[in-house]
C-alpha cells in the first residue's frame, strides 16, 4: 500500500513525510482517519462491554453488597445492613447444604455418562456415513427443545401412576417406582433430562474436533500396529483433550444452573422447594425459593455468592486434576 | 468453517452402494485411518437407536397432547396420535395466554437476535482484524464472561429493573442478552478466515472509512455466518427459561414461562400442557427442519477453536 493518496490505515507509518507535505486540508483529513483508526475498533467492541457492565459485572459487585442486607421483596427500596446474618443463616440451614450436594451428585450423574455417550457417538459420526448430516441433525434436535417442554415431557414419562416409562417396566417385572419421590430415583431422572437435551450437542462438539485431527496421526499409528481401540485411546481421546477439557466446563457451569428441569418436573410447590423432602432441589432452586417465594432478597444473594465460591473451588480443583495429569502424562 | 474438510461436509449420498455387505464391514478394521472408514452395521444400528431416543420424546408430546388426560395416564399407554389434539391446543391457547406468550417471544427472541448479530459482527470484526491496544487481553475478559452464570446477578438484576420501571415488561429481558460473548468470538473465529486483510486495505486505499469499510466489505463476506449465529440465537433466546421467569409474570410472559405456569397450576391438565409444549415447540422444530445442516455446521463450527 504505497501512498500517494494520503494514506491511511493502521498498517502503514502515520502520514506524516508523505506526499504534498501539510496543505492544511490535507492534515485536517488524515488526523480524522488517524483518529477514525485508532477510535473505531473501541467504538466496535463498546456496545459489549456496556451491556457486560451494566447488566452482567455490575449486579454481580451489587449482588455482594445486597448478601449483607436486609432486602424484601415487598419493599424493594429500602435496605438494612445486617453484616454477616444473610450467610450465617443459609450456612446454618441443612436445606442449603442438601442443595449444594444434590446440585453436585445431579451435576456428576449427568456430565459423566453424557459426556462419555458424546464421545463414542462422535466416533461413529466420524465413519463415512449414508446421510451424515440427517444423523446429525436428528441427535441434535433435543438441543432445539427447550428446558420447560423437555422437562414437561419427561415428567409425563416418570410419572408415578400413568407413566409410560413404569408401563414399559412392568414388562421387566419392575414398574411401580415413584420416580420423583425417591432420593436417587429423582436424581436420575432429572440427569436424564439433561443427558437427553445436551448429549448430541456435545456429540457435535468432539466430532468437529475429531475432524481437525490429521489422519497422518492415525496413519502412522496403524503402520505402528495399533488397533482401533489403541488409535482411539493414544490418539484421538489426547487430541481431544482440551475440547474434552472445555466441554467438562461448560458442563459444570451448567449444572449450576439447573433449575427448569427440578422446578417442573413436579411442578407447583413442590417443584419451587425441590420435591417433598427437598430431594432434588437444586442451588438455584434453594436462591429462588428464598428469594422469589420466601420473599427475602438478601439471603437470596448470599446463595449467589455462595455459587460463586463453589464454582471458583470446582475451577480450582480443575485445575489441579489437569496440572496432574499433564505431569503424569510427561 | 474452520474445519470442513471436503470428504466431510459433503452430504455423503456418494455412488458407493451400502457399506452394509458383511465383507466390507470386516474389512474396515483392516484399513487403520481413522476418518475416511465407511460406518458398519453396528454404527447404523447404534445411530437408529440414538435417533429413536432423540426423537420419541418430541413424539411422546404430540401423541401425549392429541388424547384426553384420562386415556394419557391409562395402561398401557397411547402410542399413536388421537383425535383429541385441535381439542387441547384450543385450550391451552385459551388458559394460558398463549397468543400473548408468542407475540411477545417473537418480539423478545427477534430483537435479541437482531441486536446479537450487529453487535457481534462489528466486535467480532474489530478482535479479528484490526490492531488497538489490548486487544489481546480484552478478547480473554470477552471469553471469561461465559464463565460467569446469570444466577449470580438475578436478585440486583430484578432490584434494578424494577428501579428503572421495567418490572414484568420485556425491556427486562430483552437488554440484558443485546449481545453475547459467544456471538463475538464466533464471529471473530469467521471473519479472521474469510476476511482477507486486501480487501480491507484495498478499500482504505479507496478512501473509505470505518463505517463504510464494515458496511460494504465486513458485512457481504460475513453473511453466511450471520445466518448461523442468528439461528443459534433465536434458539437461545426463545427457549430462555431462568431470567424470565423471575423477571415476568403471569400477564406478560413469554412462551416459556407461559408454559411454566401453566403447569404450575392447581391441578394441571397434562394433555393440555403437553399441547401447550407443543406450540411452544413447533416453530423452533420447523426452523430446525429447514435450517439443520445450516445450525450443525454452526455449532460445529464455533466449537473448534473453543
Amino acid at each position: 500500500m504505497a501512498t500517494t493518496t494520503p494514506a491511511r490505515g493502521a498498517y502503514t507509518p502515520p502520514p506524516g513525510g508523505t506526499g504534498a507535505a501539510s496543505n492544511g486540508r490535507g492534515t485536517w483529513r488524515s488526523r480524522l482517519w488517524r483518529f477514525d483508526d485508532k477510535a473505531s475498533p473501541y467504538a466496535y467492541i463498546a456496545p459489549f462491554f456496556l451491556i457486560f457492565g451494566a447488566f452482567g459485572l455490575y449486579p454481580l459487585l451489587y449482588t455482594g453488597w445486597i448478601a449483607l442486607h436486609r432486602v424484601e421483596m415487598t419493599s424493594l427500596d429500602q435496605s438494612q445492613w445486617v453484616g454477616w446474618d444473610n450467610f450465617a443463616k443459609i450456612l446454618q440451614d441443612s436445606e442449603f447444604w442438601t442443595a449444594v450436594t444434590n446440585t453436585f451428585v445431579i451435576g456428576v450423574i449427568s456430565t459423566v455418562p453424557q459426556l462419555l455417550v458424546a464421545l463414542g457417538l462422535a466416533h461413529l459420526l466420524n465413519y463415512k456415513l449414508r446421510a451424515s448430516t440427517f444423523w446429525r441433525t436428528i441427535i441434535l434436535t433435543p438441543y432445539a427443545t427447550s428446558v420447560a417442554t423437555a422437562a414437561l415431557v419427561f415428567a409425563l414419562v416418570f410419572r408415578a401412576d400413568g407413566g409410560i416409562l413404569n408401563w414399559v417396566l412392568h414388562f421387566f417385572g419392575a414398574g411401580n417406582t415413584d420416580w420423583a419421590e425417591g432420593e436417587w430415583t429423582s436424581k436420575i431422572a432429572i440427569s436424564v433430562i439433561i443427558i437427553w437435551r445436551w448429549t448430541g450437542y456435545n456429540a457435535l462438539i468432539y466430532l468437529a474436533a475429531m475432524q481437525a485431527v490429521p489422519t497422518d496421526l492415525y496413519e502412522a499409528a496403524s503402520i505402528d500396529g495399533a488397533s482401533r481401540w489403541q488409535q482411539f485411546r493414544k490418539v484421538t481421546i489426547p487430541s481431544l483433550r482440551p475440547t474434552i477439557l472445555f466441554t467438562i466446563v461448560i458442563s459444570t457451569i451448567g449444572s449450576m444452573q439447573l433449575f427448569g428441569e427440578p422446578l417442573l418436573l413436579q411442578g407447583g410447590t413442590l417443584g419451587s422447594i425441590g420435591g417433598s423432602e427437598h430431594q432434588y432441589e437444586t442451588l438455584s432452586i434453594y436462591l429462588f425459593n428464598y428469594g422469589w417465594k420466601l420473599g427475602h432478597l438478601g439471603p437470596a444473594a448470599a446463595v449467589a455468592w455462595a455459587m460463586l465460591v463453589l464454582l471458583l473451588l470446582i475451577a480450582l480443583i480443575n485445575w489441579i486434576v489437569g496440572r496432574f495429569v499433564r505431569k503424569s502424562a510427561a | 468453517m474452520t474445519t470442513t474438510s471436503p470428504t466431510t461436509t459433503a452430504p455423503d449420498l456418494g455412488p458407493a452402494p451400502l457399506p452394509t455387505a458383511p465383507g466390507k464391514g470386516r474389512a474396515r478394521f483392516k484399513i487403520g485411518a481413522g476418518q475416511q472408514l465407511r460406518g458398519g452395521p453396528f454404527t447404523y444400528v447404534a445411530l437408529v437407536v440414538v435417533g429413536l431416543g432423540s426423537i420419541f420424546p418430541l413424539y411422546w408430546t404430540l401423541v401425549a397432547a392429541s388424547h384426553d388426560q384420562q386415556r394419557v395416564l391409562d395402561t398401557p399407554p397411547p402410542l399413536v396420535p388421537g383425535g383429541k389434539l385441535w381439542h387441547n391446543l384450543q385450550a391451552a391457547w385459551e388458559q394460558a395466554h398463549l397468543g400473548k406468550a408468542i407475540v411477545n417471544s417473537v418480539i423478545v427472541a427477534g430483537c435479541i437476535t437482531v441486536a446479537t448479530l450487529f453487535f457481534c459482527t462489528l466486535a467480532g470484526y474489530a478482535f479479528a482484524k484490526m490492531r488497538f491496544r489490548g486487544r489481546g487481553v480484552l478478547m480473554t475478559a470477552v471469553i471469561a464472561t461465559l464463565t460467569i452464570p446469570p444466577q449470580l446477578s438475578v436478585v440486583p438484576l430484578f432490584m434494578m429493573m424494577s428501579d428503572i420501571g421495567w418490572g414484568g415488561k420485556l425491556e427486562s429481558v430483552i437488554f440484558p442478552t443485546l449481545v453475547g460473548a459467544f456471538g463475538v468470538f464466533f464471529m471473530r473465529q469467521y471473519l479472521i478466515e474469510a476476511l482477507p486483510y486486501e480487501l480491507i486495505e484495498a478499500a482504505k486505499v479507496d478512501g473509505a472509512s470505518n463505517i463504510r469499510i464494515v458496511w460494504s466489505v465486513v458485512l457481504p463476506v460475513a453473511r453466511p455466518a450471520m445466518m448461523v449465529l442468528g439461528m443459534l440465537t433465536f434458539v437461545q433466546a426463545w427457549n430462555d427459561f431462568f431470567w424470565p421467569f423471575l423477571a415476568l409474570n403471569q400477564e406478560n410472559p413469554t412462551i416459556q414461562v407461559a408454559l411454566g405456569q401453566l403447569s404450575a397450576s392447581y391441578t394441571p391438565d397434562q394433555s393440555i400442557v403437553m399441547a401447550g409444549a407443543l406450540i411452544s415447540t413447533l416453530p423452533l422444530l420447523l426452523v430446525f427442519v429447514i435450517f439443520g445442516k445450516q445450525i450443525v455446521g454452526g455449532i460445529m463450527a464455533g466449537a473448534v477453536k473453543g
